[in-house]
């Protein structure tokens, strides 16, 4: 019992693939509360349909964004990019503070609807916290360690490879756990332009007054957060023992 | 061995070494000295080109470091430096394997390289490969340092204020352990400190800074009995003179030949401040001089300030 209460990414885990998998056996109760709402639970597309497409979109950006500020990252650690740095973080700034439901109205005219502006909005939004962790974590090596890491003879990439990212990882996977987990609350805007994902329902229900479907959604991205926090939370647990 | 050539660099416009000559020869422990900011740390960094310098040149062994790649010259000379500056991620083992790893030595022979080494430097090989370095003491991990500058077998060594940052009942340790490896091996070892002290108890050969210039280079004692210059006197630490040359002369020129006498003996290559502690110790004014385990004569406290 109290190994449960000890992992709660399993418990709470359980919860979300009960409600995404069982939700239709909730609908007495949806129709006790909210009497007059036909259906009841939220049909235009599955629960798990509406997951994957969710996870699918905020995989892609998270990935484009862990990818793209890690680049930018060491890039600008480098002797030849350290000019850059501000301006590196100057624009993820700027990402951060757009707005993604003022970039998704920006992108749409020219990527149309569905998935696509979706994935741009997430990824300029998710790219600030990444980036600010990656430069912090390659910052955060001693020069000790850097400077006997060259006057061993570690050539420049071997130095980063083996030294320097290894050392910035917890700090860089702290940086992509926070940008996923505001990913997750944020792609559900994407609903607005037509992508598929648990704000689907929400927005039904919101302009169909069906307050149901606003709940449902709400409950399973909620939760969706949180199984993906832990989950990172559990992964930083695993690396820190060798590192600390 | 390590001849250095009028080098000079400045960074932006600010001198930081001019106009330096040195030569040292092959299996001397020389001694860079000054105070910090005179360019001796700058010096030894030009050795292995972790700082470029802007005019004259090195050679490492007849060869110009500028004419080899930098990592492949940095992989034949061992560095070890202050805070040793050991991978945290990586076990005592795999720091020590850095550089014969570098070089593709094969794995057993990297395996029993590293065992060598820790037993070298006072570590049992099979309770510390597998440590972190966060799991060892200051003194350990400087240990561990030296180990890995040595892996690979460099004939030159290059350390940077390395046991700065230990307590004194370790650095001594740590000293003796040099000493004993720099007899032993007979590899070149240039040495940056700011300890007049560890300078005169480590050093075949000092040369003393001073902004970014040579005051005098010399054996330790010709240091403490000659400084060239009121700079060099000043550094040495006038009021402690007397005391110092205890530190630099051998009981065995000062020891009476042939004489016997009673007590724990106290070694020929010992310093007479060795001397002077043992008799404090035992309570004696005169004690027995042992060399190569047999008693050669004895030495009183009165031989000590002749």
């Amino acid at each position: 019992m109290r190994l449960i209460w000890k992992a709660p990414a399993l418990w709470v885990g359980v919860l979300f693939v009960a409600l995404l998998v069982e939700m239709p056996a909730l609908r007495p109760i949806f129709a006790a509360g909210y009497p007059g709402i036909e259906p009841e639970i939220f049909d235009r597309a599955s629960f798990i349909e509406l997951f994957l497409s969710h996870l699918g979109l905020v995989a892609a950006a998270s990935g484009a964004a862990t990818i793209a500020g890690v680049a930018l990252a060491i890039f600008v650690t480098r002797p030849a990019g350290r000019d850059f740095r501000t301006i590196a973080n100057l624009l993820a700034v700027v990402g951060q503070t757009f707005p993604p439901a003022a970039v998704l109205a920006l992108a749409v005219p020219a990527l149309g609807f569905g998935p696509r502006p979706t994935i741009v909005a997430l990824f300029l939004y998710g790219l600030l916290p990444i980036l600010e962790n990656a430069i912090a974590g390659i910052d955060g090596v001693p020069e000790a360690v850097r400077e006997a890491g060259r006057g061993m003879g570690l050539s420049p990439l071997q130095l980063l490879r083996d030294v320097e990212l290894p050392l910035a990882a917890p700090v860089i996977l702290t940086g992509v756990r926070v940008s996923v987990t505001i990913g997750i609350g944020t792609a559900t805007i994407g609903s607005t332009v037509g992508a598929l994902t648990f704000g689907t329902p929400i927005f039904d229900g919101l302009a169909g007054n069906k307050l149901p479907y606003v709940l449902q959604g709400a409950v399973l991205v909620a939760l969706f957060a949180i199984v993906t926090d832990l989950l990172f939370a559990a992964l930083a647990r695993r690396w820190r023992p060798a590192t600390a | 061995m390590i001849e250095i050539d009028r080098v000079a660099k400045a960074y932006d416009g600010r001198v930081v070494v001019s106009d330096l000559s040195l030569d040292i020869a092959q299996g001397a422990f020389c001694v860079l000295l000054g105070p910090s900011g005179c360019g001796k740390s700058t010096t030894l960094r030009m050795i292995n080109r972790l700082v470029p310098f802007d005019s004259g040149a090195i050679r490492v062994d007849g060869t110009d470091v500028r004419e080899v790649a930098p990592e492949t010259l940095r992989r034949r000379i061992g560095y070890a430096i202050q805070s040793t500056g050991l991978f945290p991620h990586w076990r005592v083992e795999d720091n020590i394997a850095t550089v014969p790893r570098l070089l593709r030595w094969p794995e057993d022979k990297v395996r029993r390289r590293v065992a060598e080494l820790l037993a070298l430097l006072r570590l049992d090989p099979e309770t510390y490969r597998g440590k972190y370095p966060h799991q060892l003491s200051g003194g350990e991990q400087q240990r561990v340092g030296v180990a890995r500058a040595l892996a690979a077998d460099p004939d030159v060594l290059l350390m940077d204020e390395p046991f700065a940052a230990v307590d004194p009942i370790t650095r001594d340790a740590l000293q003796s352990e040099l000493l004993h490896i720099h007899q032993m091996t007979g590899k070149t070892i240039v040495f940056v400190t700011h300890d007049i002290e560890e300078a005169l108890r480590l050093a075949t050969m000092i040369a003393v800074f001073e902004r970014g210039r040579l005051a005098q280079v010399g054996t330790p004692l010709d240091i403490v009995e000659r400084p060239a210059s009121d700079f060099v006197r000043d550094f040495v630490g006038v009021q402690g003179i007397g005391l110092k040359l205890l530190s630099v002369r051998r009981v065995g020129e000062r020891m009476r030949p042939g004489e016997a006498g009673t007590g724990e003996p106290v070694a020929a290559g010992a310093t007479l401040a060795d001397a002077l502690a043992a008799m404090i110790a035992q309570r004696a004014e005169r004690l027995p001089v042992a060399e190569d385990g047999a008693i050669v004569g004895v030495i009183a406290l009165a031989d000590l300030v002749r």
